[in-house]
């Protein structure tokens, strides 16, 4: 679907290892404008470990990564966000001794423009900057339905909005491509296709391409374009939705984890 | 070259303590992740305890060094009562409550032997009546060769239990993980308050180390001598028992060596520049290993 | 700046006039007699624990690390200034308030560019391994003060292990405006972008970094304004004491201000300044009438400590704020409302 145009994310040939383990390894994918690229596989074939190095939290040791066309390798995580990435946590990771909108307005830090100085002497441009990142925060609580807890901590949240609230914390930071992390661990069915709608609102509303390491294969199967499937820190086969769930290695990637003892089976 | 020899023995000596002090960090520090600021205060504690059950020993026509029994009592029991007391309450309530907690514990007992005590410092009386000696010009104080063999004898001993009894396999494992310890019929509360014990028997035994030496004691002993082994565990990396006898004879080396042959005034300010190099270059100290954080 | 705002910022600049004018009131009148120039120290006293407990809050209770050398950046405030004002004050004739106001800016840019040392590779580390750094530096710092005392380079002051005949500028007036201006300073940092981020990186510093929030520079640059406002306090302190001797800065100093942050609340500012001046002014109130006290002063704040932390670890404010134009809004609540 997109042969000539330059992939949002690519990556070439890129692996890292622990000690002796190669925990991913020779991963090529790409990711293009507009595009939901689905990241399935089972437990421990390295997606998080992909996100992590995506992010700048691991320093790959092979291979290296591009947005839209630059090279990113060895960028520190806020450098990474700063060029254009944001991502959402498998483990919720949200400040939880924050409120709500604060969560959201700390990813506005960055683009903010009032400095120390301005910030400390209380000048009329630091009041119209506060004044407008409040705005833009709300509106993107909104968006999620989240808008009523503003003032809430975000430990109080319910397990389902802690996760959109986490999204909507990304999505603050004007990111170029979102990476989530298993976005639907956890939740109830209800939360699940309340998830999925806010996934489609904002592919609508904001047209930017989506990284999606998921277990829920129903979600994966109905709402993802390309899937990349990983086992063992390599490509197992990538393809439409369709093409991967016919993909015989893949079939015997999943079928065959019984006698790997990897837990996971059920969801796929 | 006979200063120097001196100037080693004597950095044996020094380190020994460092060294026996240090395992009691470490023990408690590999076990519950804390640092155990009144450890050092154990120490005074026992050198109160030395100051006045030695004469009481004399007394009743006992060897002086029976007092040292008198001191692991009291240790011992100081140690479980704070564990039991102070930290219990607060396990699990986060690093940084357990980190005041602890410096909350060292400053009461600091604080409380002030009250006690006085803030004069006093000489514990000899608990050993030995011959210098002798080796041509160079003169070893018999109770640094003394120092020096009782450390040694408790590090092996402690090496030896934590290997190989069952007790001491239980405490490697608990730090491993506490849900599978308790799951594999491990008393983890129990290992922590035996933990606390075994640290506060060796302060005890430090204490007298350090009386036969260094003789004057005060209420603010702990606090010097506690941060001294505490850079000492570090330097041999936190949680290691090896690690913290070579970092605390090393680190007594190197202070007995700059106070010798540099300036002598600025030895405690060399030890806590070695810290930070340590800290700075390899957290993990010299035997520690590195742990990372799971994203 | 929105019209609530405004209320508000007034209503704290009216309580802050009106301080003022209470503590002229008593001390500038005969009201006290005798005891003044004795409360008027403990007042100082009050103010600059004040000063360096909330410079020291804004690690803890909002950075989430924790100091156990203040006492060292305040003990570099303090000489650093004092050096400067005994070289000026022999050369040269100043009005106290000239000399009050450069001690105070040099004690606080020298702890501050300390700070900017010790924490750009410090901070690298955290938890218990940061707050023994800072246990190692302020040891330095004192070892180093009390062996290379720096030998009479001026002619009233004697330097070395004690240093006498610093001028006395630490007027209250002077240092009440200090505080007050210190403690907005800090206010509006932690309410602003910046504060924000700091506080995300105590919550979960890879989720902040995830937010494009650049965790070692904040880090940096919050280590350096609490070093910074606790050599304001040291110069303070220097200028009100007029003899330096090192061992006033050591290890328990550290210990007893780390004490009234966690007593106050971490993270609670208004904790901080209520409880900052209780604890240092009482005790010596206490001993004033009870000579003995002054040694069971630490232990009882010890046992309160430990107390604190195994029934109530957020403190007495518990990280909560007490804000006095909300608390004046409660209080008159009933007609405001009404009024709408």
């Amino acid at each position: 679907m997109a042969e000539e145009r330059v992939p949002v994310l690519e990556s070439k040939s890129l692996g890292i290892q622990f000690g002796g383990l190669k925990a991913v390894n020779d991963v090529n994918l790409q990711v293009y404008k507009g595009e939901l690229v689905g990241l399935i596989g089972p437990n421990g074939a390295g997606k998080t470990t992909i996100f992590n190095l995506i992010t700048g939290i691991y320093k790959p040791t092979s291979g290296s990564y591009f947005l839209n066309g630059k090279r990113m390798n060895g960028l520190k995580t806020h450098q990474v966000v700063a060029e254009g990435i944001a991502r959402t946590f498998q483990n919720i990771r949200l400040f939880q001794k924050m409120t709500v909108l604060d969560n959201v307005r700390v990813a506005f830090h960055k683009n903010m423009k009032a400095n120390l100085l301005q910030s400390i002497c209380r000048t009329k441009a630091f009041w119209k900057e506060e004044q407008e990142t409040t705005g833009k925060a709300m509106e993107l609580l909104k968006l999620f339905g989240l808008d009523e807890f503003a003032d809430q901590y975000a430990q109080n949240l319910p397990y389902g909005k802690q996760r959109l609230l986490e999204i909507a914390r990304a999505l603050a930071t004007d990111m170029k491509l979102l990476l989530l992390d298993e976005p639907a661990a956890g939740m109830n069915p209800v939360e699940t296709a309340e998830l999925k709608e806010s996934i489609k609102m904002l592919r609508e509303k904001f047209q930017i391409p989506i990284l999606l390491i998921e277990h829920d294969m129903s979600l994966v199967m109905s709402i993802c374009e390309r899937v990349y499937v990983l086992n063992f820190g390599e490509v197992l086969a990538s393809g439409t939705p369709e093409e991967v769930a016919s993909n015989k290695e893949v079939i015997e990637a999943y079928l065959g984890m019984e006698e790997d003892d990897e837990g996971g089976a059920a969801d796929a | 070259m006979a200063k120097f020899i001196q100037s080693l023995a004597n950095g044996l000596n020094l380190g020994s303590i460092y060294a026996l002090t240090a395992l009691g960090y470490t023990m408690v520090y590999g076990i519950i992740r804390m640092i155990n600021f009144a450890h050092g205060d154990f120490i005074m504690v026992g050198g109160f305890t030395l100051f006045y059950m030695i004469p009481v020993m004399t007394k009743i026509g006992l060897p002086a060094w029976f007092s040292v029994f008198a001191a692991i009592i009291v240790c011992v029991f100081v140690g479980v009562a704070t564990e039991q007391i102070a930290y219990k309450p607060v396990r699990g309530q986060g690093s940084t409550t357990a980190l005041i907690t602890a410096l909350g514990m060292s400053l009461v007992l600091e604080n409380g032997a002030l009250v006690l005590f006085g803030s004069a410092p006093r000489n514990v009386p000899p608990m050993f009546d030995l011959p210098l000696l002798k080796f041509g010009e160079i003169t070893i104080p018999p109770q640094t060769v003394l120092t020096l063999a009782i450390g040694i004898v408790a590090m092996i001993l402690l090496t030896l239990f934590v290997r190989y009894t069952k007790l001491g396999k239980a405490m490697r494992a608990v730090p491993e993980d506490k849900i599978a310890s308790t799951l594999v019929g491990i008393n983890v509360n129990r290992i922590i308050t035996i933990t606390f014990a075994i640290g506060s028997g060796l302060a005890a035994v430090a204490s007298m180390m350090y009386t036969t030496s260094y003789v004057s004691i005060k209420n603010e002993l702990g606090i010097t001598l506690g941060l001294k082994a505490f850079v000492a565990a570090v330097l041999g990396g936190i949680g290691s028992v090896p690690g913290a006898m070579a970092g605390g004879l090393l680190l007594g080396i190197i202070e007995i060596m700059v106070k010798v042959y540099m300036l002598p005034g600025t030895y405690e300010a060399v030890t806590y520049l070695i810290l930070i190099l340590v800290l700075l270059i390899r957290p993990s100290g010299l035997m520690g290993k590195a742990v990372s954080e799971k994203v | 700046m929105p019209g609530k705002m405004k209320r508000n910022y007034g209503i704290c600049f009216a309580a802050v006039i009106l301080g003022f004018l209470l503590l002229c009131l008593l001390f500038d009148t005969s009201l006290l007699g005798k005891k003044a120039v004795y409360f008027n120290g403990l007042i100082v006293i009050g103010m600059f624990y004040t000063i360096i407990v909330c410079s020291l809050n804004l690690l803890t209770g909002y950075m989430g690390e924790f100091s156990l050398g203040h006492a060292g950046f305040m003990s570099i405030g303090a000489y650093l200034s004092a050096i400067v004002t005994t070289l000026i004050k022999d050369n040269m004739e100043l009005p106290s308030l000239v000399l009050f106001l450069i001690a105070i800016l040099v004690g606080g840019i020298a702890a501050g560019i300390v700070g900017i040392l010790v924490g750009i590779p410090a901070l690298r580390l955290s938890g218990d391994y940061l707050c023994i750094v800072t246990v190692a530096v302020a040891e330095i710092v004192r070892v180093v003060l009390s062996n290379f005392g720096i030998p009479a380079i001026t002619g009233s002051a004697t330097f070395g292990k004690s240093f006498a005949g610093i001028a006395k500028v630490s007027d209250f007036h002077y240092v009440y405006f200090t505080m007050v201006i210190c403690i907005f300073i800090m206010y509006c940092y932690i309410r602003s972008g910046y504060g924000r981020a700091l506080i995300s990186i105590r919550e979960d510093r890879i989720a902040a970094a995830a937010s494009g929030i650049n965790v070692t520079k904040t880090k940096v640059l919050t280590f350096t304004i609490s070093a910074f406002f606790a050599g304001v306090a040291g110069a303070i302190y220097a200028h009100y004491i007029t003899t330096l001797v090192p061992t006033y800065f050591n290890f328990s100093k550290s210990a007893e201000f780390l004490a009234i942050v966690i007593l106050g609340g971490s993270g609670s500012m208004m904790g901080s300044i209520v409880v900052a001046p209780i604890l240092s002014a009482l005790p010596q109130l206490i001993s004033y009438v009870v000579p003995a006290f002054a040694s069971y002063r630490m232990l009882i704040y010890a046992v309160i400590l430990v107390a604190v932390m195994i029934f109530k670890p957020t403190g007495l404010f518990g990280g909560r704020e007490f804000s006095l134009p909300n608390f004046l809004d409660r209080m008159l609540g009933k007609n405001k409302k009404e009024k709408g």
